[in-house]
């Protein structure tokens, strides 16, 4: 294929990485093209994980003996990779959480309930994953505010010329850095501009952009970032928060139990510091050290590297997918694009397809891809997606297609 | 793969019977399948002793799984007392489509009957069994 004559980024080499693509799915090699839904794990993670066990676990902030030292530096050495993965400003604005789904719950409920109220708008964009979704529009009706969408185009890209039309007093301004279905790139910088100039807060889900682009907070100028391991070659089970620290330390607490507190008494608690505030409970230990550790694979890949790959690897894709006949494509141009191809195969339901490519060895996602909204606006049930990452290499697109060949053969 | 797509299953899905709608049925239901977007809606006349299916409709769209399937329902319930079909176990109906399903599609394979159970609980009062193991995310409305 003549993806790039000299890539900055050798898949092929970083393939080799992954355990999982040494086994055979049904008889042939697993093209895994599912990466927006879930990564792969590398060996680098999984051994960090498993000598973690092996050697430093014990809780952490808990214990005066060597091993809790040891898994708190473990624990809080996570912490610091993820405050300069994405340039945060200071550690202690960086709060693990079981997900980035629970992230945007945090700020929804923490700050969402003591700050919205009748006569507010909460602005999320149509291009938003339930998580970016749901918790905000739940939250606008429990305070009474208002839940709005801002409109994106027929190429699946924001209409920014639409935020002229949103009135009343806009409190925040929810946005996904990339979206999960179309793979568009959203022009975060310029709704964080917007929302400021009218005091809202901007909160950016990057779930699927901080595992395949550069994502600098201070760049950004947002005022809360979500983001999560499994999505960025670590485990499950963990994501992180970063917020603006002002606006965290005058925050309730979300969740509420052990080590988020300073004193506990019958007539009153107090809360402890930043970020312990809202780490109630046993975290994720073990998965915390990993998605350290995953950050730490991503980063010497280099981001800007995989970015710049994957859309090449989309710009592949979309030029195969022409080529069967029969297949229309969602979202915009390859140069403003992540790794994600979504489309559908005219006349063949999505699961259908994606029955077809499995018994080839070929995952990809058939479904609403937690977009129910997004559909509704594309007016289709589900779509088929095929999506990328670092590993992922154009042999893989090259079987997606003659997969779908196959499937128009059977179904169509 | 060549048994999931297996060549009744293709004709069901090609030529599905029972594709309509009947206008003012005596029973009616719609469930959607949130996993993968299938929808299903089906209406159901009774014959004059307001028992026995005298005829069967489905409309929506879905997966070739969940399309042939329930219309591999709509003859199979044809003719048959509302009592009958709520008591019909989903192992006849997977039998009928005869393939081996995955959990996920398994869900598409038996929506059909759910819905047309749901429609005649509403209309009839028949029972609604919970042994719908494979049934209990669906989203009956």
């Amino acid at each position: 294929m003549a993806v790039t004559a000299r890539p900055a980024l050798d898949a092929q080499k970083l393939r080799a990485d992954f355990p999982i693509f040494e086994q055979k799915i049904h008889g042939k090699p697993l093209a895994y093209l599912d990466s927006a839904a879930s990564s792969q794990k590398p060996r680098q993670v999984l051994d960090t994980i498993r000598e973690f066990y092996e050697t430093s676990y014990a809780n952490v902030h808990r214990g005066v003996y060597l091993l809790s030292e040891r898994a708190t530096e473990a624990y809080e050495g996570a912490r610091e990779i993820a405050r300069e993965f994405i340039n945060a400003p200071a550690a202690r604005e960086v709060i693990f959480t079981r997900s980035a789904t629970e992230s945007i719950n945090l700020v929804a409920y923490a700050w969402g309930l003591d700050n919205l109220g009748p006569g507010d708008v909460v602005l999320v964009t149509e291009l938003e994953h339930h998580s970016n979704f749901v918790p905000w529009q739940y939250i606008a009706k429990r305070t009474g505010a208002e839940f709005r969408l801002l409109p994106i185009d027929d190429h699946g890209e924001l209409q920014l010329d639409a935020l002229g039309e949103i009135d009343g007093q806009v409190k925040v301004v929810a946005a996904n850095l990339v979206s999960n279905s179309l793979g568009t790139i959203n022009p975060v910088t310029k709704l964080a501009a917007w929302a400021h100039e009218r005091g809202a807060i901007m909160v950016v889900d990057a779930a699927q952009g901080a595992p395949h682009h550069r994502v600098d907070v201070q760049e950004l100028d947002c005022d809360f970032l979500a983001f999560s391991s499994h999505k960025l070659c670590g485990p499950s089970g963990v994501g992180a928060l970063w917020g603006r620290a002002e606006l965290l330390e005058r925050m309730a607490p979300f969740n509420l139990g052990g080590h988020m507190i300073r004193s506990v008494k019958a007539e009153e608690t107090t809360w402890g510091e930043l970020p312990y505030k809202f780490e109630a409970g046993t975290m994720p230990i073990a998965e915390t050290v990993g998605f350290g550790a995953a950050m730490n694979y991503v980063s010497a890949a280099g981001v800007e590297a995989i970015a710049e790959y994957e859309s090449e690897l989309a710009a592949y894709a979309l030029e195969r997918l022409a080529e069967v006949g029969g297949v229309l494509t969602y979202g915009p141009p390859p140069e403003r694009r992540a790794g994600i191809v979504s489309f559908n195969v005219e006349g063949i339901h999505p699961h259908d397809v994606a029955q077809v490519l499995d018994s080839e060895g070929v995952a990809i996602r058939a479904g609403h891809h937690c977009c129910q909204p997004l559909m509704k606006r594309l007016g289709v049930a589900a779509t088929n997606r095929a999506s990328f990452y670092l590993y992922t290499v154009p042999d893989e697109i090259d079987r997606l297609t003659e997969g779908l060949h196959k499937a128009r053969k059977i179904l169509g | 793969m060549e048994d999931l797509y297996r060549e009744v299953i293709l004709d069901h899905y090609k030529n599905p019977r029972g594709h309509g709608v009947i206008d003012d049925a005596d029973a009616q239901a719609e469930g959607l399948n949130p996993l993968c977007g299938d929808e299903v809606t089906i209406y159901v006349q009774f014959g004059e002793d307001g028992e026995t299916v005298d005829e069967v409709k489905f409309s929506g769209r879905g997966c070739a799984i969940s399309q042939a399937s329930t219309s591999m329902l709509m003859e199979m319930v044809q003719g048959r007392t509302a009592t009958e079909i709520a008591e019909l176990p989903k192992e006849d109906l997977l039998e009928e489509v005869g393939i081996p399903l995955t959990p996920v599609r398994l869900k598409c394979a038996l929506l059909g009957l759910g819905v047309l159970k749901v429609a005649l609980h509403r209309a009839k009062g028949t029972p609604l069994p919970a042994e719908w193991a494979g049934l209990d995310e669906l989203d009956l409305k």
